[in-house]
């Protein structure tokens, strides 16, 4: 097999990938051996390739690193308060989201939850249909695994399984748990401001 | 894959930045500044690269961490993390110019037709720029600049593959173009690097003076 200087200009990227044939390779290393301007376009190909590839090439400008944490600093859901300050943020949120969403009755008054446990929830479509069982805490879409007593179950409204102290299940459910990462993927207003809102 | 320690390393980096990216989705968010710190440096110069300004380049990178940090569920972990965060920053990078591009004209590269043969300049022989040279900055300059002077679609191949060390496939795959595409373009685009580069070696890289003097290398 003889390569032209045309086929290893063609090839010659693929040869430094060690992406040709056995026999292609061989033709080129053969050709290379006696060609002047094709080993010159080899060698420079290697180099140029071998420089970009440096770490120095592109250093980012001075500070980068601190104005880039900065930024994500920014933006971090903010969870960094007292566990308190939390709870109180958390229930002012599902205050808020309870009269807006849940608002099927003007005389709302937020239930006790039958789990000291659960995160409160927000944005529950009122008219969601949900699983509960009678002695279970949470709420669940139909067919959960985490379904405690699968032989009694209600399928009710959201509202109502609200109003009757269940909380969102944290699989199924877990978008629409407030306290949960899920509020960095929205621009709507953090908890904590929220709560700001309803202390006016 | 037998013997590889590299590939081994590899292996166990991916394996705790798996668990990493489980516990930011659990709820703490923190852990995402260890995540992306072996990354920092090249979101930057993947955009500086593509995008030959150092302004633009950092708010593109902060914008391509940023959505990273927000998305951090999208990503699925049949890919590597790293490759799926150059593949935001290619996006985002591409937007940027996007909006500024009424005002740019195309590279001459961008038109030309991609499956032509491209026939090498040819020069007695290759002076070997040295990888020292590197430190200085009016070096770097130049490479930035030879880079620049290339078409977007030789340019991010390039960026994926020679700078970044991609493979054919993961560059093909982010950049959503088939490996036939990908070796094309980067056979043109090292060709052109080369050609651009070349004339420069005639002494000028080499040596300050001809810097000083304000001699082109080209």
């Amino acid at each position: 097999m003889v390569a032209t200087c045309e086929q290893v200009w063609r090839e010659i990227s693929n040869y430094l990938d060690g992406e040709v044939s056995p026999d292609l390779r061989a033709a080129m290393e053969e050709h290379f051996r006696g060609c002047q301007r094709c080993s010159a376009v080899l060698e420079g190909s290697r180099n140029v390739i071998g420089l970009y590839g440096e770490e120095r090439m592109f250093e980012p400008p001075l500070g980068f690193s601190q104005r880039l944490h900065r930024r994500l600093e920014e933006n971090m859901p903010r969870r960094r308060g007292t566990a308190f300050g939390w709870m109180v943020a958390a229930a002012a949120a599902v205050l808020v989201a309870g009269s807006f969403q849940v608002g099927n009755s003007n005389s709302f008054i937020p239930p006790a939850l039958r789990s000291e446990h659960a995160r409160p929830a927000t944005g529950v479509p009122a008219d969601l249909m949900v699983v509960v069982s009678d002695d279970g805490k949470a709420f669940h879409v139909a067919g959960c695994r985490f379904i405690h007593d699968k032989a009694r179950l209600r399928t009710i409204p959201a509202s109502q399984a609200l109003r009757e102290g269940y909380s969102p299940c944290s699989r199924c459910m877990k978008k629409y748990l407030s306290a949960s990462l899920d509020t960095i993927d929205d621009d709507s207003e953090d908890v904590a401001s929220v709560a700001g809102t309803t202390a006016k | 894959m037998p013997g590889e320690l590299i590939s081994l390393e590899n292996s166990t980096d991916r394996l705790s930045e798996e668990m990493l990216i489980r516990r930011i989705r659990d709820g703490e968010p923190e852990l995402f500044y260890e995540l992306i710190r072996p990354y920092e440096r090249r979101v930057y110069s993947t955009a500086f690269a593509l995008l030959r300004n150092e302004a633009d380049a950092e708010d593109v990178a902060q914008e391509a961490v940023l959505k990273a940090f927000k998305h951090i569920r999208q990503f699925r972990a049949e890919a590597r993390f790293s490759t799926w965060l150059i593949q935001i920053t290619v996006n985002e990078a591409r937007m940027r110019r996007r909006k500024e591009h009424a005002a740019i004209m195309q590279p001459m590269a961008d038109l030309q037709d991609e499956d032509g043969n491209y026939t090498p300049r040819d020069f007695a022989d290759w002076r070997e720029i040295p990888s020292e040279t590197l430190e200085r900055s009016e070096v770097r300059e130049k490479l930035a600049e030879a880079l620049a002077s290339l078409g977007q679609k030789y340019r991010e191949v390039f960026v994926l593959r020679d700078i970044h060390h991609l493979s054919i496939e993961e560059t093909a795959k982010t950049l959503g173009v088939s490996t036939a595409s990908v070796k094309t373009r980067l056979l043109r685009a090292r060709l052109m690097l080369r050609d651009l580069l070349a004339p420069g070696l005639g002494g000028s890289w080499s040596s300050k003076l001809s810097f000083a003097k304000g001699t082109k290398p080209w």
